[in-house]
């Protein structure tokens, strides 16, 4: 759900520089506060298998498609303020070298996906994962959290959409949910799996298992 | 230390990006296609000010479509790599 330029009017999409800056700035000060040496290339590698993830569009109904955003997979594995800066990062090397949403739309993009998207969808994560407190409800959380992540995100799009007098919001905030209420199934499936993976292989590198909430 | 993880994630992140994406998917994602079906995917900006060296994951100058994705997905999995790894060193250092 990349913006390009051009869906956004002027004052919807500096608000929304304006927005992501600010919690961009939030999660660069927090990352910056409990940063290890061991998450430094691990940042890296996220980023690289991130980008690689969502250039792999997905099939769902009527043809159209969708891709893995990857928020909630790197937060549940790196923290959430990380997995912000991660996603960002790939946002921004999607606009910048491959033209794959606008430059004035990047902070709308950053927005949505790095910061509704990952932090709502780990937020989600995290209660359901407390309220279950087991290993079995790790998995549960992981797929719900991912599965919000990306319904969220779409509904942020959808409002800026219906701000910027593209579209009335009633006519796109419903449809922008359901289509990507069916998009966010593939993500929850991918996420779970992965981290599912990852957990069983090194438990000790999936943040979230411990149930840490920074970083 | 974890240099096994790292190693195994890089390769299965120019895996996807390299063998894989040249196959993805070429239907309209979900917000292209509700673009579409609202009326006003016309809107998007034609000529934008800032234009990228790799539209469209297509490394130009490359006749095969799958060979030139599978190349942009190449430099994508560098770049973001090289993104994310410097960042991350660059906030390690402020400590």
């Amino acid at each position: 759900m990349h913006l390009p330029d051009g869906f956004l009017s002027a004052p919807v999409w500096t608000s929304c520089w304006g927005a992501a800056a600010l919690g961009l700035s939030v999660c660069i000060r927090k990352t910056q506060e409990a940063l290890q040496e061991k998450m430094v290339p691990l940042m890296g590698v996220m980023c690289a298998f991130v980008f690689a993830a969502q250039m792999l569009n997905f099939p769902i109904l009527g043809g159209t498609s969708g891709h893995l955003l990857g928020g909630v997979l790197a937060a549940v594995l790196l923290g959430p303020c990380a997995a912000v800066i991660v996603l960002a990062c790939v946002l921004t090397v999607q606009c910048l070298v491959f033209q794959d949403g606008g430059l004035t739309a990047l902070g709308a993009n950053i927005f949505n996906m790095a910061l509704i998207g990952t932090l709502g969808g780990y937020f989600v994560f995290y209660g359901v994962y407390r309220a279950f407190g087991t290993r079995k409800g790790f998995f549960v959380a992981v797929a719900l959290g991912a599965w919000i992540s990306v319904v969220l995100a779409s509904v942020a799009c959808a409002f800026e959409l219906g701000l910027s007098g593209t579209v009335e919001l009633k006519r796109v905030l419903w449809v922008m949910a359901g289509v990507h209420a069916l998009i966010g199934a593939g993500e929850a499936l991918i996420t779970a799996f992965v981290v599912e993976f990852v957990a069983r292989a090194r438990p000790d590198l999936v943040a979230g298992l411990q149930g840490k909430t920074s970083l | 230390m974890k240099r096994k993880e790292v190693w195994l994630g890089l390769l299965a992140a120019f895996i996807l990006g390299i063998f894989l994406s040249p196959f993805a998917s070429q239907s309209p994602d979900g917000l292209e296609r509700v673009a579409g079906d609202r009326g006003f995917l016309q809107k998007e900006e034609e000529n934008p000010a800032f234009r990228a060296p790799v539209p469209d994951y297509q490394m130009p100058g490359i006749g095969d479509r799958k060979i030139a994705r599978a190349l942009a997905g190449a430099l994508g999995v560098a770049a973001a790599l090289g993104a994310g790894y410097g960042l991350a060193r660059a906030l390690k250092k402020k400590d």
